[in-house]
């Protein structure tokens, strides 16, 4: 039953299967094991982070193709739940609504951007949707009157997703373990729920014949045009489901935050996070989506504080306090990121399967 | 005593292969290649298409990796030396694809090819009179030249500077026979003026004509070594080695030397 | 045997429209000003323009240089190009601030000689960080794209900390030199000082490298290096140390056009690498990879566009190159110039 859940892409090694479950225990009762706002925060931004770094796995672990823009996809969906939710009034058909539209406009795009710039040259279309993906972030904070440019768009959730919302108060007396049942657990099961259905699409996908042939053609583009793949459509296909899936994921992120901003969606510093994220989890693993950004966003939000403690414990050495300080993790993580590419290849995961 | 040792030096062979294979990623290409370019002579490497002659060439240039075995070029092992210093030693080299480069014009192809400075006036007369088309299109692009003129150019460009040994893939791959009878001429000219040759060769009637030994490759290592004449005369033995004889050669022999 | 007497070439006329064709990406640039004076109307407005276009266009062309010659020579991509971009302004801005003295004196030449030190100061400090770079990041991946691509955004992000942890997160102002404020005017034509001196600085690098590339033996190494790397070594050329030589030169290059961008905005920030490097990306692209002389039209181009929308629509501007860059693409796939590999 697992097995077929998973597609028959089991983690392979006891280790990583161990790390797996709890990390999927641990999001699975994050509001019951770690109450508190915070720290269900971060739970939920593990949750969309994991089928947003998966689903770019895709595209990079599977296909072989480098794309910038994958922030772009994600923050399509994140913008267009957040319009609807604003213009078609608060209701779960305005966020449903939002969600199909960003998804197809995220596919639409991929698909232009593939078509005219995947035939030519891989390298062109990590080129081009890097430019393509800022230009569309200056155009986001430059029409403000729709976007609400910079500041972004705060909108508002159906009513039962919000905090005010309460239930079972006549079964439980409105607690289950000391945690009070509102809109926002509702809304944390809801992120956790899609993420994981949208996660086990993903791993299904990459083990289905299709991400079989987007492997080979990564390994071998020649032979497999040669055998008869079309591989220009395979990559395209690709680059579209990719797009799709980071779109529902944007949509999650903002349901979650009640908020989009060109910042929180849009960034290239986002962007990096994910090439981050992926690459030291584990290319072409996705369960390296899973360890990548548990470690990450664990690390940006709890390991940030540690090191200011360190830097205040080593004092004022002008240079290497500059160095040490948490606000220059991105420098350690660059300089990790470029050690896993030469002798890490697979990242942690394929450290911990060691098979070929 | 000083004359023997120079002597010895002179006899020693400019070239030689000794066990080396090479592999293409997961290809086994080269299986064993004893080979032995004696000084002064031209030596042809033939075989069948795909047994390795290609190959060897690109080993001797350090265009691919050997990995095992060893290539000493006057006494030097070069199997580990950059492609660079491998032609700095003493060695021109025309590849199987030309390497024309087509955005130059055909004056700086040559100037590109004359490594040691500007190109010699003798030299270059000599090129001129070999190869007149090449002083036609002087100042043409090299990528707008026709095949026979391509392989002039790529001749060319090896013969303008003094080397100790030229290394030539297929010079006559696809050439009209009147210009199979330029080129065989330029590499006799090339023998007459001292240097020693490495060749591929198709044309089996050119290999006779020029060739002094011949090493004939099968499966990736050379099979059978010894004098050309002997092999253009031993129809049985070209038989088995290369699976054709030197009767339907023969005709294209007379053909070529009666042009 | 005689001189093979029936190996006669002949040199065929060739028709209007095939001489035509190759000159077809050169002649965009006069066309573009034309369709700029037509969107304008006004010959004061349009010179503006059409001058601060060029600037900007030759100074993205100074930036853009370097990573597609390297990219022809030895098909390497760097995504970290634009770190040098940020490096060399930070570096020529630091400069700037210390010489102050020459900066704020009323003489032309002290002012001239401050700005000539950031430059060479900038220049230098990104040939060396780029000879670092090379070695340590760019080296172990050759051969592979993905891999690259990879290694070298990497290679960005530490670059980008690093300057902050250099010089802070903050956005630095600073003015220009006083000689190079304000414009000169002519008649009714305002002609920004620094406009100018951008264009003359563009037109020197363009003239030595096309010289270099044209008229040396090093040029003709490179050249002939991007068709068929193989068949330069086999001719006794360590193509290596001139792959590293280019690569040194592009990030110098890089830091110049990072010192003249940072005169330009006046502000730096350790970002405006990135930014540049979008820029960069589509020149290159529209230029067609690896191609110098398209890269120049390219980044002409580019600078040109950008300056007539963002007159006519400002919010249009950056826009209008993913146009451009579409527009092109669609016409050439490879690009205006593209470059054919020899294998």
């Amino acid at each position: 039953m697992i097995q077929k859940i998973l597609s028959y892409d089991t983690p392979r090694s006891i280790a990583l299967s161990m790390l797996l479950l709890c990390i999927f225990a641990g999001l699975a009762l994050a509001p019951f094991l770690f109450p508190g706002v915070r720290t269900v925060d971060t739970a939920a931004r593990i949750c969309i982070f994991i089928v947003l770094v998966a689903s770019y796995d895709l595209l990079l672990g599977y296909g072989g193709i480098v794309s910038f823009a994958h922030t772009m996809f994600f923050g399509v969906g994140a913008y267009s739940v957040a319009l609807t939710s604003l213009h078609l009034g608060r209701g779960f058909d305005a966020l449903i609504l939002g969600a199909a539209i960003g998804a197809v406009l995220a596919t639409c795009l991929a698909a232009a951007i593939g078509l005219f710039s995947l035939r030519v040259r891989a390298i062109f279309f990590a080129m081009i949707t890097l430019a393509v993906a800022s230009a569309l972030a200056v155009l986001v904070s430059q029409f403000s009157d729709l976007t609400g440019g910079e500041d972004g768009l705060t909108f508002k959730l159906p009513r039962e997703l919000g905090p005010a919302f309460k239930f079972g108060q006549t079964l439980f007396d409105g607690t289950v373990f000391g945690v009070k049942l509102n809109g926002k657990l509702l809304t944390y099961y809801l992120v956790f729920g899609t993420s994981l259905v949208l996660f086990l699409i993903t791993l299904r996908l990459v083990n289905a014949p299709f991400g079989r042939v987007l492997q080979a053609i990564r390994e071998n583009e020649f032979r497999a045009e040669a055998i008869g793949y079309r591989v220009v459509h395979y990559k395209i296909a690709a680059t579209c489901l990719s797009a799709a899936i980071a779109s529902c994921a944007g949509a999650l992120y903002a349901i979650w935050l009640r908020y989009v901003g060109p910042s929180t969606t849009l960034s290239l510093e986002l962007m990096i996070d994910i090439l981050l994220i992926l690459v030291i989890g584990g290319m072409g693993t996705i369960y390296g989506a899973v360890i990548g950004a548990t470690l990450f966003l664990l690390t940006e939000n709890y390991l940030q504080a540690a090191m200011g403690r360190l830097t205040s414990g080593i004092g004022d050495i002008p240079v290497v306090s500059a160095l040490l300080s948490p606000d220059r993790w991105l420098l350690w993580m660059g300089i990790l990121f470029i050690v896993s590419v030469y002798c890490f290849p697979k990242g942690i995961v394929g450290h911990f399967r060691k098979d070929p | 005593m000083a004359d023997q040792i120079d002597h010895l030096i002179e006899d020693a062979p400019i070239l030689r292969l000794d066990a080396v294979h090479t592999d293409i990623r997961q290809y086994h290409i080269l299986n064993g290649v004893d080979l032995v370019v004696p000084r002064g002579q031209v030596t042809m490497l033939l075989g069948r298409n795909g047994v390795g002659k290609t190959t060897t060439l690109r080993s001797i240039m350090g265009h691919w990796r050997i990995h095992r075995g060893s290539i000493t070029f006057n006494g030097a092992d070069i199997s580990t030396q950059p492609t660079a210093d491998i032609a700095r030693a003493g060695i021109g080299y025309v590849p199987e694809d030309m390497g024309i480069f087509s955005d130059l014009t055909v004056e700086e192809n040559m100037q590109l090819a004359a490594f040691s400075g500007p190109m010699s006036a003798t030299r270059l007369g000599w090129i001129f009179a070999t190869f007149p088309p090449l002083k036609t299109l002087w100042h043409t692009e090299a990528g707008h030249l026709s095949g026979g003129q391509k392989q002039m150019l790529s001749v060319a460009r090896a013969m303008i500077e003094e080397r100790e040994l030229y290394i030539i893939d297929e010079p006559t791959k696809g050439l009209a026979p009147a210009i199979v009878a330029t080129m065989v001429r330029a590499l006799q000219d090339l023998k007459d003026q001292g240097a020693s040759i490495l060749m591929v060769e198709q044309n089996f009637a050119v290999a006779a004509a020029l060739g002094d030994t011949a090493h004939v490759m099968v499966d990736g290592a050379v099979k059978w070594s010894g004098p050309m004449r002997a092999l253009a005369e031993d129809l049985d033995l070209q038989r088995s080695l290369m699976g054709f004889s030197l009767q339907t050669a023969a005709r294209d022999q007379s053909a070529t030397k009666s042009s | 045997m005689t001189h093979a007497p029936e190996h006669n070439p002949q040199i065929q006329q060739m028709t209007l429209q095939q001489r035509l064709a190759p000159a077809w990406p050169g002649l965009l640039v006069p066309l573009l000003m034309c369709a700029g004076f037509a969107l304008t109307l006004n010959p004061s407005s349009w010179l503006t323009l059409t001058l601060s276009g060029l600037a900007m266009g030759l100074m993205i062309f100074i930036m853009a240089s370097g990573m597609t010659l390297v990219f022809g020579l030895m098909d390497v991509i760097n995504f970290g190009h634009g770190a040098f971009v940020s490096l060399g302004a930070f570096v020529g801005v630091s400069v700037l601030f210390a010489l102050g003295h020459l900066t704020a004196a009323p003489s032309v030449a002290l002012n001239l000689l401050a700005v000539l030190m950031a430059i060479c100061a900038g220049m230098a400090a990104t040939a060396l960080a780029g000879w670092a770079f090379e070695r340590v990041i760019v080296k172990p991946v050759q051969g592979n794209h993905l891999n690259q691509i990879l290694v070298t955004v990497g290679g960005l992000i530490v670059a980008e900390q690093l300057i902050i942890v250099l010089w802070g997160p903050e956005e630095i102002y600073f003015t220009r030199p006083e000689a190079l404020k304000g414009s000169f005017i002519i008649g009714s034509i305002a002609v920004e000082k620094f406009r100018l001196v951008a264009v003359c600085i563009g037109i020197v690098v363009f003239a030595a490298m096309h010289f270099v590339l044209r008229r040396t033996k090093i040029g003709l190494i490179v050249r002939a290096g991007v068709q068929n790397g193989e068949m330069v070594e086999a001719l006794g050329y360590r193509l290596r140390q001139v792959f590293v030589a280019v690569f040194v030169t592009g990030c110098a290059l890089a830091g110049l056009g990072g010192v003249m961008w940072a005169l330009y905005q006046e502000v730096i920030t350790a970002h405006m690498g990135n930014q540049a490097m979008i820029l960069i990306f589509i020149v290159v692209i529209i230029g067609g990879l690896g191609s110098i002389e398209g890269c120049f039209i390219g980044a002409l181009l580019v600078g040109l566009l950008q300056n007539y929308v963002a007159f006519v629509e400002p919010k249009l501007a950056l826009v209008s190159n993913i146009g451009l860059m579409v527009a092109i693409l669609v016409w050439r796939p490879m690009g205006l110039i593209p470059v054919v590999k020899a294998k």
